[in-house]
């Protein structure tokens, strides 16, 4: 099976999708010539041409509004938001026009779009460029949010949310982009609401998404010398949930940590304990913990974007808490 | 430029059935019929029907919270309209929608819409599909003085021009966005000025003379059609009644008011289609009588049909 990173996984999405249907068309700032800021979409221009493939203007509500609209008429559009924290000058046209109009319409709309968006810390970007905002998109019905962590799962999932009816916001960890993996060539598809099993184990739960599955899994295998039997649970799709999953897993070990790198406040990890709280209280034998970015901007020194990151060493501590260590 | 009698009455129509329809809304919503807002496009008459009649069903627009007026010109059912507008379940929007958001894909009609400044980028995507597609369908966008000054209609606009995009931008200047005048919100005394920004033909018209608001759509329209781009148009009009139903208006006073009624498009129409011995007093009988009975069907309809089931609020949300 073939290895590449992420970024290639995505492109290879690209490829698949928009020789498979011609309706499908690619815009954002820099996805033609460049190549996209961060690789994903090079060499689609020289491929498919500049109808397909379209620099737009610095024009985030422009990008994304012309997107809902071709996509009500008929299209497929799969749109490059460079950055994810771009979205605040253009929210209206996702979260009021493509994330309602089906319902608003009675149904009589349908509105197929993707929305990649690169995201999270770690390069020194500083707080305008190195957001999670997952919780953001999670709290819109009508929406579907989908956040990879493997190049496999990347493909996979970009082509299921390309071949979706409904708006997907596609959430790119930019500190990922870089992880290989094996992922087989041709097309294949990943069901949007499945969860994966990154790791089995027996003692804790951990539910871990982006940059922090990666830092789970390291953790929980540094645990395993310990005697500590962890599973590490990718959600993969944020909305909709995987409930099963994450439920059954807790239901085998009775306990859980919940990692991500948004806010700990109202982030997507509120919405997994309460979850847990509601349906598999009885379950626990612990309390659910939570490891996340504190409630602060994301600050530019390494020094301190360094401590905003959950560490390993936080994670551990978390998962050595729960098991009363 | 000669229209035929025909086509004038077509107009002269499409203008009486959108006020008779909407003073009949007017009449229901005071009686607590129909909930929500309700905002009249009651003296705008002209801009809509004068623009619908050059489009197509294959043609798209995209509407505002005013939006009745052009969802009657691009051939919505009234039946389906008043239905939505009372909440109920044989609505065009099963009742999930309400005035703000009435839409009729299948006829183009991309919606009305609760935000000012909403559709303009909706109206530049369905052009784009268009042009990718390879049809001479064209998509106008109707917004407003307000939409004038939001980010998003000059995000549509440029986009729009860049890419040489069918679409026209036709602007309702009907002098206020609620109670905040034109003339404390932009810096020009013609929003078509600003089409030069974007290298786009602009052109005023008198929005409440419904054979100049057809003449300048049809130009644009064709312009779009082939292949030569984005225009603007800016309609000068009036509403005669409050922003929303229920808006004592004091922002305005009634000289004003009273000069523009004095522009009102129907009777001003009405008085030129007479002279021009197009219409005569029974004709126009004839044609208010047939809208009429429309109009009772279409409350019927609307008074006898099921509220939604409360099940309903959870369908729809995403195409499975």
């Amino acid at each position: 099976m073939p290895t590449m990173n992420i970024a290639q996984a995505l492109n290879d999405a690209h490829i698949i999708e928009m020789e498979r249907d011609p309706n499908i068309y690619v815009a954002g700032e820099d996805v033609g010539v460049y190549g996209g800021i961060f690789g994903v979409t090079g060499g689609l221009l020289d491929r498919f041409g500049s109808k397909r493939v379209r620099d737009t203007p610095i024009t985030e509500s422009a990008i994304i509004g012309t997107a809902v609209g071709a996509a009500s008429a008929g299209l497929r559009p799969v749109i490059e938001l460079m950055f994810v924290d771009f979205i605040g000058v253009a929210l209206d046209q996702l979260y009021n026009q493509a994330a309602k109009m089906k319902y608003m319409f009675g149904g009589k709309a349908k509105i197929p779009l993707v929305l990649r968006a690169a995201c999270g810390a770690g390069m020194g970007a500083a707080a305008q460029h190195s957001q999670c905002l997952e919780a953001w998109f999670m709290h819109v019905p009508g929406l579907k949010v989908v956040f990879p962590s493997t190049p496999y799962d990347a493909k996979g999932l970009l082509i299921s949310s390309i071949r979706d009816d409904n708006p997907v916001v596609f959430l790119e960890h930019k500190m990922l982009y870089g992880v290989e993996g094996e992922v087989p060539a041709g097309e294949y598809t990943i069901p949007l609401g499945k969860a994966d099993i990154k790791r089995e184990g027996t003692d804790v739960t951990v539910v871990a998404t982006g940059q922090m599955t990666h830092r789970s899994l390291s953790v929980a295998e540094k645990l395993a010398g310990d005697g500590i039997s962890v599973e590490v649970v990718d959600p993969r799709t944020l909305s909709p949930l995987d409930e099963d999953a994450i439920l059954s897993s807790v239901r085998k070990t009775h306990r859980l940590v919940i990692v991500h790198e948004e806010v700990k406040f109202a982030g997507s990890g509120a919405e997994i304990a309460a979850l847990v709280a509601e349906k598999a209280f009885d379950y626990l034998d612990a309390p659910i913990l939570r490891v996340a970015g504190p409630f602060t901007p994301v600050p530019f020194s390494p020094a301190l974007e360094t401590e905003f990151i959950p560490s390993e060493e936080k994670i551990m501590k978390a998962i050595r808490t729960v098991m009363g260590q | 430029m000669s229209l035929t009698d025909e086509k004038m009455i077509e107009l002269y129509s499409t203008m009486m059935k959108i006020r008779m329809f909407e003073e009949q809304v007017a009449e229901y919503f005071a009686e607590g019929k129909i909930p929500g807002f309700v905002h009249l496009y009651v003296g705008e008459e002209a801009v809509a029907a004068g623009v619908c009649a050059t489009l197509t069903d294959k043609d798209y627009i995209t509407s505002t919270h005013r939006g009745h007026g052009h969802l009657i010109s691009k051939g919505g059912d009234i039946k389906l309209m008043m239905a939505e507008l009372f909440g109920r379940r044989t609505g065009y929007c099963k009742g999930k929608g309400g005035s703000m958001h009435i839409a009729d894909v299948d006829l183009g009609i991309l919606g009305a819409n609760g935000i000012v400044g909403g559709g303009p980028p909706l109206a530049s995507g369905a052009a784009l599909a268009c042009q990718y597609l390879g049809t001479d369908a064209v998509a106008v966008c109707f917004f407003g003085d307000g939409a004038a000054n939001q980010g998003t209609t000059h995000e549509a606009m440029n986009l729009a021009a860049c890419w040489k995009l069918p679409v026209v931008f036709v602007n309702e200047n009907n002098l206020y966005g609620i109670s905040s005048c034109t003339i404390n919100s932009m810096c020009v005394a013609d929003i078509a000025d600003r089409a030069a920004a974007y290298d786009m033909p602009g052109v005023v018209v008198d929005g409440n003379d419904v054979t100049a608001v057809h003449e300048a759509a049809l130009e644009a329209v064709k312009k779009a059609r082939a292949g030569e781009g984005p225009s603007l148009i800016e309609c000068k009009t009036y509403r005669h009644r409050g922003h929303f139903e229920g808006d004592p208006c004091a922002y305005r006073n009634d000289e004003e008011l009273q000069e523009w009624k004095q522009k009102d498009p129907i009777p001003r129409f009405e008085k030129k289609l007479t002279e021009m011995g197009v219409l005569n007093p029974k004709k126009i009988e004839e044609i208010k009588s047939s809208i009429h009975k429309e109009l009772e069907e279409a409350s019927r309809f609307a008074a006898e049909s099921p509220l939604p089931d409360p099940s309903d609020v959870l369908t729809d949300v995403y195409t499975i």
